[in-house]
């Protein structure tokens, strides 16, 4: 029976391996569980999930294997929904008290239900305006502009078993659950450029290596330098953000707080699909708290690193054309303002979370890979490392 | 051995059992959860409640691996040579014992705390493999292995700032402490404050969960910061009816300095109290 549940969860993905499965024998062999069901599941919980994220995928599985109830759906891949859009969701269409509603009504299918109906609702009425449709249509993603593919809802707080639905599985999978990129990952990828950093001039005392050399000469002084160990690559970020990004964002946010503690010249801002004469720092205020890009070319020197993150999914008008921006009325056309960029600093790239295989078929992908001079990479592991590579270079 | 919870902290079910598996296998035991749930009280109440000596170990950016096990003192040494000082002839002279080192020769089995191990390089964890697996490590300089004659009880507290490595997670095992609800929150309070009025900390409680239920909250407050707002709300003598009453110009709470701790959250909730007003007005 116990084997029979470690491959159950071993299927439904959670990590677990033997030496924890064996962890869970000894500690039945020692009855930490005491017969008691409860305790059995606290205990197995804390032994074989170690991520608070599978906590509910082994709730799944236990109450499977353990009670016979529903199984983890053989499509139900659980993609995670960016906690923005589930703020938003979750203020404008459900509150507590409808979720414990339709729960008792009939359910999640139902819930699902009334949860894609006031999506569409949604997104009728809010047509041109607010800036989740901004760019409906212009997503290659089909129907749902703007809306993620699966949907967990309050998965952080739920008791046992809640929403585990996807629904509208679109033809392209998620990167999350493709793709193993965590923080940790990138955070090794980006040392690559950390590493670089180092060397340099002789400029720090190198204490250890000072006094090993000084006791070496007798007590002679002996001084010894290395190169400064402070991290001194300078990095831009600039971020699409809103439309069809918006499936992307928990990567890119990994992305994002992995570089922040890993750099200490660190500069971000946000862009919509391509790059015009404005940019912004806090999306909530992307019309108010405006930054023009020429300022950005004039403040910061060009040994800064550009990187580049963005679909780069849009309509090549909005890339080639004055006036082709979704948003407003761009004078100068997208691509002067990428060249510009290109012009003024020499490392510069851009990574790509859609998958580099679906990338010929999107002409705006192939013309923004033109304009970086091929320097677009996938955001994957390898396309992170390819593309530390090239900032080095 | 076995964990209950203390008269000091309330234990739920499920960090009970995490504990005293912990304890009996002698594995460590990682804790996460929200910041200010008490992962790391958890262990000054083991330690408390099993009777065994506590050694905290705090982890810095700058710490590394190698300081929890020892530290060899060279610069000290060097300086006793020129000094001609006798005790320069034995290198144990000059090693600093670690808290691991400590936690292994404990002549009682104690509690050794390792508090936010996320907050150190991204290595550390890695370096740590050996050391937390087997309980021992060898000493380059002295050439010495130093073994734990009893495992001691290991709790790893972290705030998810940083990944930890599969190869390390394998090792542990692992608790989230989850955001108590209404009921155990009450009983959490009640350990606190014995004499806190019902009525105070019904409202007291009202004004918190909604403040947690407001979206978009950069840093919603959390256990501990309830304690220090009620604490301050008994201290200036606050009426609860001072807390109910839903008048919008009152919508943040009084003395909210305790529960939101950045501005652009007291900013949202201006903005949320201009908004209400607002619509009364029309």
């Amino acid at each position: 029976m116990f084997a029979n549940f470690f491959l159950e969860l071993r299927q439904a993905k959670v990590p677990v391996s033997i030496k924890e499965y064996l962890a869970l024998m000894e500690a039945m062999d020692k009855g930490v569980a005491e017969y008691s069901v409860d305790d059995f599941y606290y205990l197995s919980r804390s032994v074989l999930v170690k991520d608070e994220r599978n906590l509910d995928k082994f709730d799944r599985v236990f109450g499977h294997v353990f009670k016979g109830l529903e199984a983890l759906s053989a499509e139900g891949a659980t993609a995670e929904i960016p906690e923005e859009w589930l703020r938003k969701l979750a203020e404008k269409l459900l509150t507590e008290e409808e979720k414990k509603q339709i729960e008792a009504m009939g359910g999640w299918e139902k819930l699902m239900e009334t949860l894609k109906k006031r999506l569409e609702e949604q997104q009728k009425r809010h047509q041109g305006g607010s800036k989740w449709i901004g760019t409906a249509g212009t997503s290659p993603f089909g129907a749902y502009g703007y809306n993620p593919e699966g949907v967990r809802i309050g998965q952080d707080k739920n008791r046992e078993g809640r929403a585990v639905k996807v629904w509208d599985k679109r033809e392209y999978k998620n990167l999350d659950d493709t793709v193993e990129i965590g923080t940790r990952n990138i955070k090794i990828a980006l040392r690559r450029l950390r590493k670089f950093a180092r060397e340099g001039a002789e400029v720090e005392l190198d204490m250890p290596d000072t006094i090993r050399s000084t006791a070496r000469n007798a007590g002679y002084l002996d001084i010894k330098m290395i190169p400064e160990r402070r991290n001194k690559v300078k990095l831009l970020l600039l971020f699409d953000i809103g439309g069809s990004m918006d499936a992307h964002i928990r990567v890119c946010e990994e992305l994002f707080s992995a570089a922040r503690s890993e750099f200490k010249h660190l500069e971000f801002f946000y862009f919509h699909n391509c790059l015009y004469e404005k940019l912004w720092k806090d999306n909530r205020r992307r019309h108010v708290d405006t930054y023009p890009t020429a300022q950005l070319l004039n403040t910061f020197p060009p040994d800064y690193k550009i990187i580049f993150v963005g679909d780069a999914s849009m309509s090549p008008y909005e890339i080639a054309y004055p006036g082709g921006s979704v948003e407003h009325w761009n004078e100068e056309a997208g691509q002067v303002w990428i060249q510009r960029m290109a012009d003024t600093y020499r490392s510069m790239v851009w990574l790509n979370p859609v998958p580099e295989r679906h990338w010929s078929y999107t002409p705006s992908i192939q013309l923004l890979q033109q304009l970086s001079s091929n320097r677009m990479f996938p955001l994957t592991l390898g396309g992170l490392d390819s593309a530390m590579k090239e900032l080095n270079k | 051995m076995k964990f209950t919870g203390t008269d000091s902290y309330v234990a739920s079910d499920d960090l009970r059992v995490a504990v005293n598996a912990a304890i009996a296998l002698q594995r460590p035991l990682l804790i996460k959860g929200e910041p200010g749930t008490g992962k790391t009280v958890l262990a000054h109440e083991v330690a408390k409640a099993i009777g065994a000596p506590l050694i905290e170990w705090h982890i810095k950016s700058t710490t590394k691996a190698q300081q929890g096990l020892y530290e060899y003192d060279a610069v000290s040494r060097l300086r006793d040579s020129q000094l001609g000082d006798g005790r320069v002839k034995d290198i144990k002279n000059y090693i600093k014992r670690g808290k691991l080192w400590d936690a292994f020769t404990s002549e009682q089995r104690p509690v050794l705390l390792i508090d936010e191990i996320d907050k150190a390089d991204i290595e550390f964890p890695n370096d740590l493999l050996l050391e937390l697996d087997r309980m021992e490590f060898y000493v380059y300089e002295t050439q010495e292995v130093v073994k734990a004659s009893q495992r001691p009880v290991v709790m790893i507290t972290s705030n998810n700032e940083k990944e930890l490595p599969d190869a390390f997670l394998r090792r542990c095992f692992f608790h989230y402490i989850r955001f108590p609800d209404r009921e155990i929150m009450t009983q959490i309070v009640d350990v606190h404050f014995p004499d806190l009025q019902r009525n105070l900390l019904r409202e007291a409680l009202n004004i918190f969960y909604d403040i947690r239920d407001v979206p978009g909250l950069k840093k919603k407050p959390s256990t501990s910061e309830l304690l220090d707002w009620l604490k301050l709300l008994m201290v200036e003598d606050m009426p609860p009816e001072a807390l109910r009453s839903k008048d919008s110009k009152q919508l943040i709470p009084p003395l909210h300095g305790a529960l939101l701790k950045n501005e652009q959250d007291v900013h949202l909730f201006e903005r949320l109290a201009f908004m209400a007003r607002r619509e009364q007005r029309q």
